[in-house]
C-alpha cells in the first residue's frame, strides 16, 4: 500500500506511475491499466487544483470471486463539492476546462464513490478489477 | 520541470514528448511552438506521442490548443504515433480531439503535411 502526497505537479506525476506499478503487477491489461492511470491522472489533478492538495493512497485488493484489483482513494480539505451531481455531469465545469475531468474517470473505472460536503473536503474511491 | 524539445527540419516543426507529461510542461510547450512558430514560419507541426503512456482532458485539451494557434500562424498540427489504449480511452473519456489532424506515424503526417494525401 502506497500513500503519496499530492501537492504538485511532480506528486501527480509520482501518482500516474505508482497507479502503473500497481496495475501492471496485479494483472490488469494495456487498456485497462490505461484506463486506471488516466482515471488516476484526473483526480490527482482535481485534489490538486480544485481540493488545494491532499493525499492519494494506491491499494491492491481482490474480490469475492478471486480476482484481482487495485483501488484508489483520494481525498483532500479543500472547499467540497455543493452539487456532486451536477459535479459529474459531462461539461460541467467550475473552471475553463471541458468539465470532463470528473464525469470521465468515474466512466473508466469499475467502481466510484464520491463523498463530499461544502467546507468539508472531498474522497474519492476508485477500484478497476482484472478480468 | 522538464521541457519538450522542438526541432525544426525544413518547414516543419517536430515534436517527440519523451517525458511523463505534467501540466507545467504541457502549457511551456504550447507556448514554446507559438514562439518558434512566430520566429521560423514553419508550416507545419508534427507531434509524436507514441511515447506517452495517456492522454487525460487536461493533455488531450492542451494538444486541440496546440493545433488552433498553429492555425493561426498558417501551420497545419498532425499528431501522430498514438497507441491503441490511448485512443480507446480518450474515446472512453469523451474527447475526440477535433480540429487536430492525426496519422499512424510520422511518415504518414509527414505526407499530410506536404499535401500527398
Amino acid at each position: 500500500m502506497d500513500e503519496l502526497p499530492i501537492q504538485s505537479g511532480d506528486d501527480v506525476v509520482r501518482v500516474r506511475q505508482s497507479v502503473r506499478n500497481a496495475a501492471a503487477d496485479n494483472g490488469l491489461s494495456l487498456v485497462d491499466q490505461t484506463k486506471l492511470v488516466t482515471a488516476a491522472s484526473e483526480l490527482a489533478r482535481n485534489t490538486l487544483v480544485h481540493g488545494g492538495g491532499g493525499r492519494a493512497r494506491v491499494e491492491v485488493v481482490k474480490s469475492a470471486n478471486g480476482r484481482a484489483g487495485v483501488k484508489l482513494y483520494f481525498t483532500d480539505e479543500g472547499p467540497g463539492i455543493t452539487d456532486i451531481e451536477l459535479a459529474l455531469t459531462d461539461g460541467w465545469t467550475t473552471g475553463t476546462g471541458l468539465g470532463l475531468g470528473l464525469s470521465g474517470a468515474r466512466r473508466l473505472v469499475d467502481e466510484f464513490e464520491l463523498t463530499s460536503k461544502p467546507g468539508g473536503g472531498t474522497s474519492v474511491t476508485v477500484v478497476k478489477w482484472s478480468r | 520541470m522538464e521541457r519538450v524539445p522542438i526541432l525544426k527540419i525544413g518547414q516543419t516543426l517536430f515534436v517527440s514528448i519523451q517525458i511523463d507529461l505534467q501540466d507545467e510542461s504541457v502549457i511551456r510547450l504550447q507556448e514554446d511552438l507559438a514562439d518558434e512558430l512566430a520566429a521560423t514560419g514553419a508550416h507545419g507541426v508534427i507531434i509524436d506521442i507514441t511515447a506517452v503512456e495517456i492522454v487525460d482532458s487536461f493533455i488531450g485539451r492542451m494538444l486541440t490548443t496546440i493545433g488552433s494557434i498553429s492555425r493561426l500562424f498558417d501551420a497545419e498540427t498532425v499528431l501522430v504515433g498514438m497507441r491503441p489504449a490511448v485512443a480507446i480511452t480518450l474515446t472512453e473519456l469523451g474527447l475526440s480531439l477535433s480540429g487536430v489532424r492525426t496519422a499512424l506515424n510520422t511518415e504518414k503526417g509527414l505526407e499530410i503535411l506536404n499535401g500527398k494525401s
